[in-house]
């Protein structure tokens, strides 16, 4: 009963501020035009916005796949923290954080570089974004043996640097593609619905999978012994989290590029308000994240108006100092 | 269902850890492994469960355990480990809940008798005023039996309990023990338990197995296996072994005079 009002409550959290999204800009647009040329867009719908047609152009060409974008990058990179969080047993786990959004930056980069952009983007982010995590992982593990919640994150830190020293490098050998490969980084979802249809496959299919483990990840969280004595092969189902959850984050990075604590923050928000189940934590981080993002973007573009401001800096505005705040609460916790 | 165990030999990274261990828990009875310090006590329950590769033979109900499938083996053996992670905010009854993992295919959910089966177990726990708390919240005593409850409700005729009682003041030892016992006979569970104090594994365990060195080196009844001369020998103890309720052995240590 509880459940169903916070589901609800998200819901119409992410409504309100997609609806924000499509209203503010260099260009208001009124609630009441904005309502009624969506509904006018669905079948059987017939409703006159009374917007001009300049303004019907900036709705559905700008904003909406803007907003959109926005929503589904949220969704995706917070759902895919909570994946990792479960995978690793680690509340600090995050896309940007494990190394993942660095790998996939570093590959799309040399994807951009070397055929230019196109098909092999999302693919290659794919690649690198399982290729960082894993990194990252081997190194901390390797550090000490099993290793602290603290310690993954740190060898994270490092797996990111290194592999954004890479990309840097890379992008200094190909000075003409500078520009765009440094908007991209700093996040952006201002890609138009060519990015929305080319994240849109990946973002549904990572997102099922990973909603579909909340059940087998509240398994996992007693840990491994006694989920395979409750008949769970642990490993199994790590793997394919892990799959999803870089497939996921690949997704959110190929249409936004990095933008950092989305997937440690909102996950983290969410088990505060709704406690610390999976099967709670994965689809409301989808809803909140979404919300989340699409907020940051609406700050991100009014802030300095008519600059804009990286979407990546608003998230780690809010982001950082709540990381802080997450790490004393789990250092509580281990002590 | 009896657990019997053949020549059994663990090795854990290269070292050898058990050795050529034989012992059999019979249907409906309790044995308990005792044994000094890094005996092999718990490497021994967590090959029973399968979760350590062996060679020689385990079976369960006739079967052995490595040929079972991990579903299968969870619906034959419950398993609670020495010090079980507690998620801080899931609630009691999600924990239980748990237990009913090996009944619910991959991609699926609980039934409503998966439910019921594990309310019905919080029931005869007392634990049905802590259903909705969450675990970080619990005491010693109460953790303990919640997770004595998550391994009831897997509904599974063997149970395996390494050191049930670590942490517990005298009375929640009791309280715990005697729960345990209880269920034994209700359900005609089979019970494996480590424990560490020799009196109270005498008390309640129908069995003891005594292990040192990752070998068994004697198995019997509590007045069998608790002599004076063993427990010297294994646990380098000064003692002295007295009767007690229901010629049952009590173990008092004894200060050296001099």
């Amino acid at each position: 009963m509880r459940k169903g009002v916070v589901f609800a409550g998200a819901a119409v959290v992410l409504a309100a501020c997609m609806t924000a999204g499509l209203m503010v800009g260099a260009a208001g647009l009124p609630l009441k035009g904005v309502v009624l040329a969506l509904a006018d867009r669905l079948p059987f719908v017939s409703a006159h916005s009374g917007l001009t047609p300049l303004e019907t152009g900036v709705l559905f060409e700008l904003r909406l796949p803007r907003v959109l974008l926005g929503a589904m990058v949220g969704g995706l990179l917070a759902v895919a923290g909570a994946g990792y969080q479960g995978v690793f047993r680690n509340p600090l786990a995050d896309p940007y954080l494990l190394g993942a959004a660095a790998g996939a930056g570093l590959t799309v980069t040399l994807v951009i570089v070397a055929v230019g952009d196109g098909a092999a983007v999302p693919l290659a982010a794919f690649c690198g974004a399982a290729g960082g995590v894993l990194l990252a992982y081997g190194l901390g593990h390797t550090a000490t043996r099993g290793g602290g919640t603290a310690t993954l994150v740190l060898a994270g830190v490092a797996v990111t640097s290194f592999l954004t020293a890479i990309q840097t490098f890379l992008q200094q050998l190909k000075v003409e593609e500078l520009q765009r490969v440094y908007a991209w980084i700093l996040g952006d979802v201002g890609g138009g619905w060519e990015q929305v249809a080319m994240c849109a496959p990946y973002a549904v299919v990572a997102a099922a999978i990973l909603l579909l483990h909340g059940r087998l990840l509240d398994v996992l969280s007693v840990g491994d012994d006694e989920a395979s004595a409750l008949g769970v092969r642990a490993g199994r189902v790590r793997l394919v989290v892990l799959v999803a959850a870089s497939l996921a984050t690949a997704a959110a990075v190929s249409a936004g590029g990095l933008i950092g604590f989305v997937g440690v923050v909102v996950p983290h928000a969410v088990r505060r308000l709704a406690g610390g189940s999976y099967r709670v934590v994965l689809p409301l981080s989808l809803l909140a994240g979404g919300a989340f993002l699409v907020t940051a973007d609406l700050i991100a573009r009014t802030v300095l108006a008519p600059a804009e401001l990286p979407i990546g800096v608003v998230t780690a505005f809010v982001g950082a100092p709540f990381f802080v705040t997450i790490l004393r609460a789990t250092r509580k916790v281990e002590t | 269902m009896t657990v019997e165990i053949t020549g059994v030999d663990v090795d854990l990274g290269g070292r050898p850890v058990l050795r050529g261990v034989t012992a059999t828990a019979r249907e409906g009875r309790w044995l308990a492994v005792i044994g000094p310090n890094g005996a092999g006590k718990s490497t021994l329950l967590k090959a029973v469960m399968g979760l350590l590769p062996h060679t020689g033979l385990i079976t369960v109900g006739g079967r052995p355990v490595r040929d079972l499938a991990p579903r299968d083996r969870a619906r034959v053996l419950a398993y609670a480990p020495q010090s079980p992670l507690l998620p801080p905010d899931m609630t009691v009854h999600e924990y239980a809940l748990l237990g009913r993992t090996p009944y619910i295919p991959y991609w699926g959910r609980e039934s409503a008798r998966d439910t019921e089966t594990a309310r019905a177990v919080l029931d005869r726990l007392d634990l049905t005023a802590l259903a909705a708390r969450p675990l970080e919240r619990l005491s010693g005593g109460e953790r303990q039996r919640v997770v004595l409850a998550r391994a009831l409700t897997q509904q599974a005729p063997v149970l395996l309990l390494d050191e049930p009682t670590t942490a517990l003041d005298l009375g929640h030892q009791q309280q715990v023990l005697e729960l345990v016992d209880r269920l034994r006979r209700d359900d005609g569970l089979t019970v494996v338990s480590t424990l560490h104090d020799l009196t109270l594994a005498a008390q309640y365990a129908d069995d003891l197995l005594l292990m040192s060195g990752g070998t068994a080196v004697a198995a019997g009844s509590p007045g069998e296996v608790l002599t004076e001369d063993l427990v010297t020998r294994h646990f380098g103890a000064r003692v002295t072994i007295g009767a007690g309720p229901a010629g049952r052995p009590v173990v008092h240590l004894r200060r050296p005079t001099g």
